[in-house]
């Protein structure tokens, strides 16, 4: 792995925060953040920087069980070893790339073998925050969550938990390190607790936008705040993307049918046959429910076989979304642009599109101030890259838009929704309670 | 050490369980089996029509609870014109495409009153036009905002007469107009409209209270003279045919009398639309099932409510279809049914004969963890 430039400057970054290992991720670099410990000390919460929430960190790392920084070096170790994989060749951090917001930029991402999965790589940045883990929140922890990965076979590909065990005791270098701090030799339940522990130090915060809510009236553009005041008013977004000082993730951790589902031609057939298959209860065919690739599309339903979760998915944290591209449970979504057209619409009509979704009547200015908006999430550790990345989705923007249906947002076809007033840019909707 | 276990792996462990047992055991001990399975899934409140431990049991249960037939609902649609109101129309057109796409077809569907806003010949219209798109045959009810602009005349001509009776499978049933009213308004000298309006509001002194009235109780008497008492009876009424809240008109003045003339029969169901929500009561031999509306939810009556009611909580306002929805009717063996109320939005819920007629002792379903409203 090669570090970007801007790498070395976002440790420098880190450092001037007292943000514990930043971006850690790299074995390769000198400017490792492991010479610079991560300041997390057992029964001692970190301070924790603007846009993190005590409350919710207290839920996530109770007191005294802070991650011991030695465990936190292990566990970032091997997010980044690739020899944890079947043909050593995917670590945790080729989807989950630490130099570019733990995410891989790719639609779906890429296991073992160049096989391509169904989901889009979710960030590891605020993950610890989720109520759930994964697009379907078939996880309730990191730890469960660290391990499914690497035993899928399209991902990392190992065949069993005993299979990595006997593949991590044989690297001397970890099997002291495990003797070290867990005082045994090495499990899959320590291997997954170690990387979770590394994963309880990605919190993140420190945005333009916490600047601007603090009380700077400078910290964000007149578009950022137009397009936080349509955030909260004609765009609906707050319906699932609420955030407040106690909850500032910008996510209800709820899954909602918004229709990406049904980009896929067959969806509603396959959404029915799912369910007549469920009541069926022909045991090969729920099986292939569970399991099948082409079910993977239900989202939550799998999970908990509920009429109301058939194509719903996990309302992600916008937190950073800036530099997360692309954008969606499957990745379908290129732009904020696209996410936005999409919504725009309504989304796609489905039987179990979610109630809340309707046709909005966004302008495109008001589309580029709510990116503008959106943009002010971003950690300011990445602000440079949420730059560059901003200026390569502007360019795409001006191209294809194959989400945009100006007929349908604006009322022309068919006969969606009652649209909200347009905000009034100097007032803050802060000053009325909504953060 | 990490003992957790993710909701997939518990989920796939009980479903191995559970199919595991099923290949070794005899038909009598797979009911039994079934019935230990849909237990735990409904005492962590996760039972659903869809959930395949349940179907299991329907199977596996006596023959009187067999399903006989179903018949679906659409209700409380309340159109405008669809210039000044789109999203009534949406909303009937996304119960249409609901009992469209049901499969097995329901053998009729039933529209439980309140078609229109204001009684408007436009609005009736377009409703009747929405209608058409119902494959299966459609069986109409009137409600107060379909009657009281031109006394039921529109109507009436689209429509036939609000009261009759039919046959189906074995069952007798019998559709009523509930929603007559004493004449409040000529004293006052109200135009039709205005008269329109008073009834269409909630909360009013004004109007007087729903009956079905001496004409409509004659002609109940005289349709069940000839009727076996042990023949299954379903009633649809607009309104309750109980008393549940007079200030709001969920209520029907000569109830009582009407339940009378339904207490010879061994098995009654009403069926009634008007409150826009999930709303169960049981009456001596009589059980009764409230309708969702399409259009919008009511809250519950601040007195009054059936204590056998399991409530739905306060709809998302942001969600123009959240508290609303369809259903059906499963009419089974016994001539009991079994509600089902699919709740757009939510998760569907079924109320089973077994637990109104129990008194709410035996098969209470799900209960949201959500306050009331």
């Amino acid at each position: 792995m090669k570090p970007a430039q801007w790498m070395f400057s976002l440790g420098a970054a880190a450092g001037l925060l007292g943000a514990p290992a930043v971006a850690a991720g790299n074995s390769a670099s000198p400017q490792n953040t492991r010479e610079n410990p991560a300041p997390s000390v057992p029964g001692q919460a970190p301070s924790l920087p603007d846009g993190v929430s005590a409350a919710l960190y207290a839920i996530s790392v109770p007191a005294g069980s802070e991650p011991r920084p030695e465990v936190v070096a292990l566990g970032d170790k091997l997010f980044n070893d690739k020899r944890i994989s079947s043909d050593g060749t995917v670590a945790c951090a080729t989807c989950h790339v630490p130099e570019t917001g733990f995410v891989d930029h790719k639609v779906t991402s890429e296991g073992v073998g160049k096989q391509r999965g169904q989901r889009n790589s979710p960030t590891v940045l605020n993950a610890m925050f989720n109520a759930t883990q994964f697009w379907d929140g078939r996880s309730a922890t990191l730890e469960d969550q660290a391990k499914l990965p690497i035993l899928n076979p399209i991902e990392m590909g190992m065949k069993s938990p005993e299979d990595v065990v006997a593949k991590v005791k044989a690297i001397p270098e970890y099997a002291a390190s495990f003797q070290k701090l867990y005082g045994r030799a090495v499990t899959y339940d320590d291997l997954a607790a170690s990387i979770a522990s590394f994963e309880r130090t990605q919190y993140s915060g420190s945005s333009a936008f916490d600047k601007f809510i603090g009380g700077d009236e400078k910290a964000v553009d007149d578009s950022a705040k137009r397009g936080w005041a349509l955030f909260n008013g004609k765009a609906r977004c707050t319906d699932c993307h609420a955030g407040n000082r106690v909850n500032p993730l910008f996510s209800d951790q709820k899954f909602h049918n918004i229709g990406v589902a049904a980009h896929k031609q067959n969806f509603t057939s396959l959404a029915r046959e799912a369910r007549s298959t469920v009541e069926a209860g022909d045991q090969k065919q729920i099986d292939e429910l569970a399991v099948g690739s082409k079910f993977s599309e239900l989202g939550r339903f799998l999970v908990t076989k509920k009429t109301n979760d058939i194509g719903a998915f996990k309302t992600p944290t916008l937190r950073n979304i800036a530099i997360t591209a692309p954008y969606m449970h499957d990745g379908t979504f290129a732009t904020l642009w696209d996410v936005l057209d999409h919504y725009n619409k309504g989304g796609i009509a489905n039987p179990f599109l979610d109630g809340g979704m309707q046709r909005l009547g966004l302008t495109e200015k008001d589309e580029d101030d709510l990116v503008g908006f959106l943009a002010s999430l971003t950690d300011v550790r990445y602000a440079g890259y949420a730059k560059k990345e901003l200026a390569r989705q502007r360019t795409l923007k001006v191209g294809k838009r194959p989400e945009r249906d100006l007929a349908i947002a604006t009322g022309k076809k068919t006969d969606v929704g009652d649209l909200a007033p347009n905000p009034d840019p100097s007032k803050n909707p802060a000053s009325i309670g909504v953060y | 050490m990490n003992t957790f276990k993710s909701v997939e792996t518990k989920h796939l462990e009980e479903r191995d369980a559970f199919f595991d047992g099923l290949s070794r055991v005899s038909r009598r001990s797979f009911v039994k089996l079934a019935g230990i399975s849909a237990g735990i899934a409904a005492a962590k409140g996760l039972i659903t029509p869809a959930g395949f431990q349940l179907i299991s049991v329907a199977e596996g249960a006596e023959p009187s609870a067999k399903p006989r037939f179903t018949f679906a609902y659409i209700s409380d649609t309340h159109l405008y014109k669809r210039e000044l109101n789109d999203r009534f129309v949406r909303s009937i057109l996304k119960a249409v495409d609901d009992v469209n796409a049901l499969t097995p077809q329901p053998d009729f569907v039933l529209f439980g009153g309140d078609l229109a806003q204001l009684g408007q010949k436009e609005e009736l219209d377009l409703g009747a036009q929405i209608l058409k798109s119902v494959k299966a045959p459609v069986k109409m009810m009137v409600g107060e905002h379909d009657w009281f602009l031109d006394m039921g005349e529109h109507w009436t001509g689209l429509f036939g007469a609000p009261t009759y009776s039919f046959d189906w499978k074995g069952v007798h049933f019998v559709t009523l107009m509930s929603v007559n009213e004493k004449d409040f308004w000529t004293p006052r000298g109200f135009t039709p409209m205005e008269r329109m309006q008073t009834v269409a509001g909630l909360d009013n002194g004004t109007q007087s209270r729903f009956e079905v009235g001496a004409e409509g109780r004659s002609w109940l008497k005289n349709d069940l003279a000839k009727l076996d008492k042990k023949t299954p009876l379903v009633v649809f009424s607009h309104s309750p045919l109980y008393k549940y809240y007079r200030n709001w008109n969920f209520w029907t003045e000569d109830a009582d009398d009407v339940q009378a003339l339904l207490a010879p029969f061994d098995k009654v169901t009403v069926i009634h639309g008007h409150t826009h929500q999930m709303l169960t009561n049981h009456i001596k031999n009589i059980s009764f099932h409230g309708m969702l509306s399409t259009a919008w939810p009511w809250p519950y009556a601040p007195q009054g409510l059936p204590k056998l009611t399991v409530q739905m909580n306060r709809a998302d306002p942001f969600s123009a279809f959240d508290g609303c929805g369809d259903g059906q009717v499963n009419v089974l063996e016994s001539g009991l049914v079994d509600k089902l109320y699919n709740l757009w939005d939510r998760n569907p819920v079924t109320v089973r004969a077994t637990y109104t007629t129990s008194n709410g002792a035996k098969d209470m379903p799900p209960t949201t963890k959500l306050a009331s409203y």
